[in-house]
């Protein structure tokens, strides 16, 4: 699906990156932690969090994540939303809690990254 | 193909935070490396970074790329780390509420360092700081015909 069918899934508003919902979407890793992320997070998937400092656009600049989704009505903040804008990093915010915006977008067919950890 | 640069970092300025990290990244994808080694040299040269502007009153990141791999070096003047087999362990963190808050501090940066690179050497004295060196195989190597045995581990 592309970015713009999750946001449609999710009911969000998009913050950064109106010109970029055609990216296609295929997996996403939810976390609030950054060192989880990078543990674990694999290229071009969906970054979905309840953070919203500019280390959250770094890390997914990092892995090259395609979007960052955040959830729990969180918006970023003006550093954050100027960074992405410079590093062409889509933030979308959802008023969904994490679980359900997780489960939304696994019920449309988004899997994770990985399925467990310990096993890549 | 050879390319050294050193870059410094301001120990806690969380702001500033990944600057280098986001720079180092642009140049080894520029230099045309592959893909997997750029994000594994970003990944670690991140962690580092963090740790740095987390632990340390300033320090320097040294990165050397060329044709086989990516060093970086990590040096800080700061606190340095009493136990390094303590601060090794995934969850071990004396991290502040400033670097938590930031989606760090959860005691994996050292690990996730280890996880990347696939050479790992640090050393640390009290109160002088803290020297941490990782090198990152060029993919492309380990695909070279004399090593033909390398292929499985990373297809």
């Amino acid at each position: 699906m592309t970015l713009n069918d999750v946001k449609d899934i999710l009911d969000a508003e998009v913050i950064v990156g109106r010109e970029q919902l055609g990216k296609e979407i295929k997996t996403a890793f939810s976390a609030d932690l950054m060192s989880d992320v990078l543990a674990f997070a694999k290229t071009e998937s969906l970054l979905l969090t309840g953070l919203t400092n500019p280390q959250v656009v770094r890390t997914a600049d990092i892995l090259d994540i395609s979007a960052i989704i955040m959830v729990r009505g969180k918006k970023p903040s003006e550093e954050t939303v100027k960074l992405a804008e410079q590093l062409k990093i889509p933030i979308l915010s959802t008023k969904y809690i994490l679980f359900e915006t997780s489960g939304r977008l696994h019920r449309s067919g988004i899997v994770g990254c990985i399925e467990k950890v310990g096993t890549e | 193909m050879s390319y050294d640069k050193t870059f410094s970092v301001e120990g806690g300025n969380f702001q500033a935070a990944g600057n280098v990290s986001s720079e180092i990244k642009g140049i080894l994808k520029e230099l045309g490396l592959p893909r997997d080694t750029v994000r594994r040299a970003a990944i670690v040269c991140y962690e580092s970074e963090i740790n740095i502007v987390s632990y340390a009153k300033k320090g320097q990141i040294v990165l050397h790329a060329d044709d086989q791999s990516v060093e970086i070096e990590a040096k800080d003047e700061g606190s340095g780390i009493p136990d390094i087999e303590l601060a090794m362990k995934e969850g071990y963190s004396t991290a502040t509420a400033q670097v938590r808050e930031m989606g760090f501090g959860a005691g994996m940066g050292l690990s996730n360092m280890k996880r990347y690179a696939d050479d790992f050497f640090i050393s640390s004295e009290v109160g002088v700081g803290t020297y941490v060196k990782m090198v990152v195989f060029n993919l492309d190597l380990k695909l070279h015909p004399d090593h033909p045995q390398w292929v499985d581990t990373y297809t």
